[in-house]
C-alpha cells in the first residue's frame, strides 16, 4: 500500500501518544472540534508566571492525523514560551496552507511535525492536522481578550 | 422480464464508469451514479423542446406540460400510487419531509400531541418533525431499535398512545441496510388512529414499493439516489389527506383565482408545486424509471443481494472488523456499515481514497442513531446493481491492509 501521508512517525504518535492524558493542574483548557469529521480534543496546558508552557496534554477522539498532530505539537511546545509556541504555530499553519513560503530552517524548527507537510495536498484533511494548533492559538487569544 | 442482462452493457449506460476506469464507487447510498438516458432526456428537453410547462397555451408549452405530467404518471406507476395527483415533485427527500412536517402538522397536530420518530432516522426525517412539534407544543418520542437495528411491532405498540398523531420510520435504514416491516407498522399506527409516514429514500431505488399494499399515508424519496440528477424528489401522499392539507409555499402555478384579498388554491398536485417547476429533473426521473422497468426488480434485487451478501461476508471475516446492524449478510440491502478496531473512519476513507475507492465515513446524517449505538462514527460501503464482484474484491484487499498501514502488527 503506498501511503504517502500515514508515515511511521504519524502512526507511532497515534498508537502510542505521549501526551494523550489529563495533566495534573492545567491552568488553560480548551475544547477544539472539527464538526465535519467529528474530531474532538480537549487541550490542557500549564503555563507558569513567566509565560512558559511547563506541562501539556490532551484527551479526545478523532482521526489519526488530528490526534498525532496534537501529540507532536505538545512535544514541540512544552518547555517553551507562549510566544515561541505561537511562532511555531505560525510556521505549521504556513506549512499546511502555503508550503512554498517555508524556509528550510523553518521546516527544521517543526521537528517531527514537519512530517505532516504532505497534508497540504489533501484539502479534506487540513482541518484535522491543524486542530491542535488551532485550539492552542484560540486558547492564547482568548486569554488576551480576557486581560 | 429477462433476468439476464450483460453487466458490461449496463456499465456502459453509466458514462462515469467509462470515464473513471480505475475508480471503485461504493457510495451509492449517498448518491447513485447517473443513468446516461436520464441526463440525456433532461438535456433533450432543454435543448430542443424547452418551454414553461403548465403556463403557455401554445403547442410547445403544452408539449412540455405533457412530458412533465407523463413523468408524474411514471413515478405514480413505479410506486403503485392510485392517482398521478398523489405525486408531488420536490427538490429531494429532505424537502418532501419539510413540506410534510409543515403542512400536515398544521392540519393534524395540536398542543400535547405526540409524534413517534424512529431512532434510525436520517436527520431529514427527524429535524422537521422536531421543529413542527416545537411549533405546535407537541412532543417527539423516539422509537428505539435493538442492537441489530431491528424494530419489533411490540415496541411500537407499547409507544402508541391516544394522542399519537404521526408515526414515522424509514423503510430501509441508510446505516444498517435493514428493511423495516412498514406494512405492519402502518397497520398498527392506523389501528391507533395515527398517520404513518415512510422514508423511501433508500428503499425505492432498490426494491419494488407498492404504497397501496403497504398502506402508508406518505412516502418521501430522492431522484438522485435512483440514477436521476440532483434536484428532483418526490412526496407521495394519499389524495384524501393531501386535499385537506394547506399549501407549503405559495406563488405562481398553485392558484386558481387570486383577487386583491382572496385566493383559491389549485387542485392537487399543483397546490404543492409553487413556482416554475423542475421539468427537466422530472423528465430525467421518468427516464430513470423507464430504465428500472427495463432491467426489472427481479434482476436488480437478485444482483444486489448477491453482491451485498458477498461484501458483508468478506468484511465479517476480516479480523478486528465489526459490522453494524444484522450479522446476517442477507439482511443488508446494498449497505454494509462497519468499524475497524483502533482505526478512525476518516483514516479508513482517506486510505481507501488513495486506492481509488470511494466509500463514506462519518455519521451518515444519523447522529442520534450513532449515539444510540454508542459509537462516534462509522464507515459505510454501499453498492448498486452496476457494481461488480471485482470491485468488492478491491475493497476487501484494501481494507485488509489498513490496520498494518496504521501501525498495528496485524
Ligand atoms: C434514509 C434517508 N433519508 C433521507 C435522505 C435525504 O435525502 P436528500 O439528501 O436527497 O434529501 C437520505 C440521504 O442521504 C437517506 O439516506
Amino acid at each position: 500500500m503506498n501511503n504517502t501521508f500515514y508515515s511511521e512517525i504519524l502512526t507511532e504518535h497515534n498508537l502510542h501518544p505521549f501526551h494523550k492524558h489529563d495533566i495534573k493542574d492545567p491552568n488553560m483548557v480548551l475544547e477544539g472540534v472539527n464538526p465535519s469529521c467529528g474530531d474532538d480534543i480537549i487541550l490542557q496546558l500549564h503555563v507558569d508566571e513567566a509565560g512558559i508552557i511547563t506541562d501539556g496534554g490532551y484527551v479526545g477522539d478523532g482521526c489519526a492525523i488530528s490526534q498525532a498532530s496534537a501529540d507532536m505539537m505538545l512535544d514541540l511546545v512544552i518547555g517553551r514560551s507562549k510566544e515561541e509556541a505561537l511562532h511555531l504555530s505560525d510556521i505549521f499553519m504556513r506549512m499546511i496552507k502555503d508550503p512554498d513560503s517555508l524556509s528550510e530552517d523553518e521546516m527544521d524548527e517543526l521537528e517531527e511535525s514537519s512530517s505532516l507537510q504532505n497534508i497540504a495536498h489533501m484539502p479534506s484533511r487540513v482541518k484535522c492536522a491543524v486542530l491542535g494548533w488551532h485550539t492552542m492559538e484560540e486558547m492564547f487569544k482568548g486569554e488576551d481578550e480576557e486581560e | 422480464m429477462s433476468m439476464h442482462h450483460d453487466i458490461r452493457k449496463i456499465r456502459e449506460d453509466f458514462p462515469f464508469f467509462t470515464a473513471n476506469p480505475h475508480l471503485v464507487y461504493l457510495d451509492s447510498s449517498a448518491t447513485s451514479q447517473r443513468y446516461k438516458g436520464a441526463v440525456e432526456a433532461a438535456s433533450d428537453f432543454y435543448l430542443y423542446h424547452n418551454a414553461s410547462p403548465l403556463r403557455g397555451l401554445y403547442d410547445m408549452s403544452i408539449q412540455a406540460t405533457e412530458s412533465f405530467e407523463a413523468a408524474r404518471q411514471k413515478t405514480a406507476d413505479f410506486i403503485h400510487a392510485g392517482h398521478a395527483c398523489e405525486i408531488i415533485f420536490t427538490r429531494n427527500a429532505s424537502e418532501s419531509f419539510n413540506l410534510l412536517a409543515s403542512s400536515l402538522c398544521s392540519l393534524v397536530l395540536k398542543e400535547g400531541d405526540e409524534i413517534i420518530v424512529g431512532i434510525t432516522e436520517h436527520h431529514s426525517n427527524m429535524l422537521p418533525w422536531r421543529d413542527a412539534a416545537a411549533r405546535f407544543g407537541a412532543t417527539v418520542t423516539y422509537w428505539e431499535c435493538d442492537s441489530e437495528g431491528y424494530y419489533s411491532p411490540e415496541s411500537l405498540q407499547a409507544l402508541l398512545k391516544p394522542n399519537t398523531r404521526i408515526v414515522t420510520v424509514t423503510q430501509m435504514s441508510n446505516v444498517f441496510g435493514l428493511e423495516n416491516d412498514i406494512k405492519t407498522f402502518a397497520r398498527l399506527a392506523h389501528e391507533n388512529g395515527s398517520l404513518f409516514v415512510a422514508d423511501g429514500a433508500q428503499s425505492v431505488p432498490h426494491m419494488p414499493v407498492d404504497v397501496q399494499d403497504l398502506d402508508v399515508d406518505f412516502l418521501c424519496f430522492s431522484g438522485h439516489k435512483m440514477l436521476a440528477p440532483f434536484g428532483i424528489g418526490v412526496l407521495y401522499g394519499k389524495k384524501k389527506l393531501l386535499d385537506k392539507m394547506p399549501p407549503y409555499m405559495s406563488g405562481g402555478e398553485m392558484i386558481d383565482i387570486v383577487t386583491r384579498d382572496r385566493v383559491k388554491y389549485s387542485q392537487l398536485p399543483h397546490k404543492f408545486e409553487a413556482g416554475t417547476v423542475n421539468a427537466g429533473g422530472a423528465i430525467a426521473l421518468g427516464a430513470a424509471i423507464d430504465y428500472y422497468n427495463s432491467l426489472g426488480f427481479d434482476y436488480i434485487q437478485s444482483r444486489e443481494s448477491e453482491l451485498t451478501a458477498y461484501m458483508c461476508e468478506q468484511i465479517l471475516n476480516l479480523p478486528h472488523f465489526s459490522v453494524m446492524g444484522s450479522q446476517d449478510p442477507r439482511e443488508h440491502h446494498g449497505i454494509v456499515t462497519f468499524k475497524i478496531e483502533g482505526v478512525h473512519p476518516h483514516d479508513i476513507s482517506a486510505i481507501l481514497s488513495q486506492e481509488n475507492i470511494c466509500i463514506r465515513a462519518g455519521h451518515h446524517c444519523a447522529h442520534p442513531l450513532h449515539q444510540h449505538m454508542g459509537v462516534m462514527s462509522s464507515t459505510r460501503a454501499s453498492l448498486m446493481f452496476y457494481n461488480t464482484k471485482e470491485e468488492i474484491d478491491r475493497l476487501i484487499s484494501a481494507l485488509s491492509g489498513i490496520r498494518r498501514a496504521m501501525g498495528y502488527e496485524e
